[in-house]
């Protein structure tokens, strides 16, 4: 009687797993959840119309969820990230901040761009020591001395292609990348730069080799997360 | 006169004694009355208190907050540009301050404003303000909605005047308006129908104001005669599909716990809320009681109930083969872009993907909603039924308009859908519209 029982038993749920074979599962993870997201974020071929889709992966989750946080709201503008957000919790973007910055992908190698020997050593120096003269912080104090960002808030600014940051830096000097923040930080700091350096600095940057994961967030000095206090804090 | 004194002195002794004797009760007893006397005021302000928390449930059922928030600024400051075709009006702040909000109004002036459609200062409200679907709340909701606005933090914001365009601009025009389209009343229950039938229409041709974006409005902006038949949004981009046709939204043939499900989580085994209906769930239809949504889908299985649509015909003719050859290139986009959520069948995830076979908003006449889901994406919105929502990507980013053209026939076309093509230039045009 007992193997009787079991027999039925296991008929039955093999019946249930049959069922259930044929329909289709996918995939509880936030990978599949994301799709709307690396169909553009990713590190496949560029077949898009923007070619500056920035690489998201193992950027600073504070930083991430703000930037989710200003397109949704309006403070960034790019309007298919609107869209794409405009009905999303703060919940479920802090989850999708924490997925994108966990994740470990191979950085895309250098683009090759020719730059002149003294441009280089001009940039090298703004890189380290910035221009005291000027207000100009040097890029390492707050974007790390591997420049691949300090957690949980700064963006590293390694592995991103010429076109994406040179549009960055004049968003941040027209004020068209953070409409109604009064912040002295980026967009002051942008501002101080002359065209020339800008232009050099996006080429600087975007032919260095990247590597690595953003600096942990004590090595921030009070003096620089004071600078961008507006920043440094989850929105 | 002796005799005349002692009575005097005794009548005074007496009523001394009475005075004391009073005096003494009074002291005693004070503290019984006092507790007694802010008992009933607790009393008060318990009511006082019942009622804000009443009025603050109707505001998130009437999803005041909705328009009257601009995106990414404060609650109820208002700020929000409705893009419509009259002009775009720009939402007034109701937070009870003084200055810039509504923290001079009193009761009757709230009445007056969403019973009769007319401002404090008696000018005629545009019916943007959806006066027209609130004139049916009751004095007594109304109330509470007002004394919940009141309870709220005052913010200082002056919002910039509404840019309405000529004619429309003109008062007169506003007059001849009401004249013609505007019929005041709160809501009559019919005492034919169940206590929840009336409920659901109460919430849905009222307080909910679904109206003012189901149903077309006139060259005068007057939502038409026949109710909730759905229309393209006065100057938005999404078409608001009637709620009555079966062949866009209406509700006949689905079970109500069906519509329960999509009206509160944003998704269903069939069907997912896109565009500002994913919004208004997500602000306001996932928060209302379960006894509420259920009197919703009632009413609304209620209107939907008749089959008054032309059937789509049996048999379709026969395709040529240049369409049968737009659509093939279509399936092969489909193959590599859509398949792999949507399924070769068709027939998407239960609660994850949509269904695009048999889906009504893929089908319906209008093609506009399909085409911004494939341009735009999305993600169905968060809310406490589905809080991690599987997103579908925007494709406009890596298709052209051909691209999208094709793909958006090809569905309309496929598993026995069989609704019109669409060419480029249908997507060009949705492009162009305006988003608000």
């Amino acid at each position: 009687m007992k193997y009787c029982y079991l027999a039925i038993f296991f008929f039955i749920s093999n019946l249930v797993n049959a069922s259930g074979s044929l329909s289709v599962t996918v995939p509880n993870t936030m990978e599949e959840r994301v799709k709307a997201c690396t169909i553009c974020h990713n590190n496949k071929q560029k077949e898009g119309r923007d070619v500056y889709y920035p690489r998201i992966a193992g950027k600073p989750a504070g930083y991430i969820f703000n930037q989710l946080k200003y397109f949704r709201d309006g403070l960034r503008h790019y309007k298919p990230m609107a869209i794409l957000l405009e009905n999303m919790s703060d919940e479920y973007m802090l989850e999708i901040a924490y997925y994108f910055s966990s994740l470990q992908l191979p950085y895309p190698l250098p683009e090759k761009i020719s730059m002149y020997p003294e441009e280089i050593k001009r940039i090298d120096l703004l890189m380290r020591l910035g221009d005291s003269e000027r207000n100009i912080p040097a890029c390492q104090s707050c974007h790390g001395k591997r420049l691949m960002g300090i957690r949980p808030f700064i963006p590293g600014l390694l592995g991103l292609p010429y076109t994406y940051i040179s549009a960055q830096f004049g968003s941040w000097r027209n004020g068209g990348l953070m409409r109604g923040q009064d912040s002295n930080c980026m967009s002051e700091i942008a501002k101080l730069l002359t065209d020339k350096e800008v232009v050099a600095i996006a080429k600087w940057l975007a032919i260095q080799p990247a590597s690595g994961e953003p600096a942990q967030s004590g090595s921030l000095l009070p003096k620089f997360s004071q600078r961008c206090s507006e920043l440094m804090y989850l929105k | 006169m002796n005799s005349i004194k002692y009575e005097f002195k005794v009548y005074i002794l007496r009523n001394k004694l009475f005075a004391y004797f009073a005096a003494v009760v009074f002291l005693i007893l004070l503290p019984f009355f006092e507790s007694a006397f802010a008992d009933s005021l607790k009393l008060d302000n318990h009511i006082s208190n019942q009622n804000r928390l009443f009025g603050a449930y109707l505001v998130r059922a009437g999803n005041c907050m909705g328009c009257h928030t601009a995106r990414g600024g404060a609650s109820f400051a208002g700020g929000r540009e409705m893009h419509t075709s009259f002009g775009v009006f720009i939402t007034p702040n109701i937070t009870p301050d003084k200055e810039t909000g509504i923290g001079n109004w009193n009761r009757s002036d709230f009445w007056r404003a969403l019973h009769q459609g007319v401002s404090r200062n008696g000018r005629m409200l545009y019916p943007s303000f959806p006066y027209p679907q609130y004139t049916k709340i009751t004095r007594k909701d109304a109330d509470a909605i007002f004394s919940y606005l009141m309870s709220l933090e005052p913010i200082v914001k002056e919002n910039p005047p509404s840019k309405i365009f000529f004619p429309y601009n003109l008062e007169p025009l506003l007059y001849v308006w009401r004249k013609l389209y505007f019929t005041e009343g709160v809501f009559k229950p019919d005492l034919s129908k169940s206590k929840e039938w009336n409920r659901g229409a109460y919430l849905v041709e009222g307080l909910g104001h679904c109206n003012s974006c189901h149903s077309s409005r006139n060259l005068l902006g007057a939502s038409q005669e026949k109710k909730l038949i759905g229309k393209k949004m006065t100057g938005m981009d999404w078409y608001a599909p009637s709620l009555i046709s079966r062949l866009e939204a209406g509700s006949g043939d689905l079970e109500i716990s069906e519509i329960i499900e999509l009206l509160t989580s944003g998704i269903s085994k069939n069907a997912v809320a896109s565009g500002h209906m994913a919004t208004v769930i997500r602000q306001s239809l996932q928060f209302m009681l379960p006894e509420d949504i259920h009197a919703i889908a009632i009413y609304l299985k209620y209107i939907g109930r008749e089959n008054f649509d032309i059937a789509p015909a049996d048999s379709f003719p026969v395709l040529s083969k240049r369409v049968r050859n737009y659509l093939s290139q279509g399936g092969k986009i489909y193959k590599k872009y859509c398949k792999s959520c949507h399924q070769s069948s068709g027939k998407g995830v239960p609660g994850i993907y949509p269904p695009l076979a048999g889906n009504r908003s893929v089908t319906m006449a209008s093609p506009l909603n399909t085409i911004l889901s494939v341009m735009h994406g999305g993600f169905p919105p968060t809310t406490i039924g589905n809080p991690r929502p599987y997103g579908m990507p925007p494709f406009q980013q890596i298709f052209h308009d051909k691209e999208i053209a094709l793909v958006v026939s090809y569905i309309r076309n496929s598993w026995g859908n069989h609704s019109s093509l669409v060419t480029e230039v249908d997507i060009e045009r949705s492009r162009n519209s305006k988003r608000n």
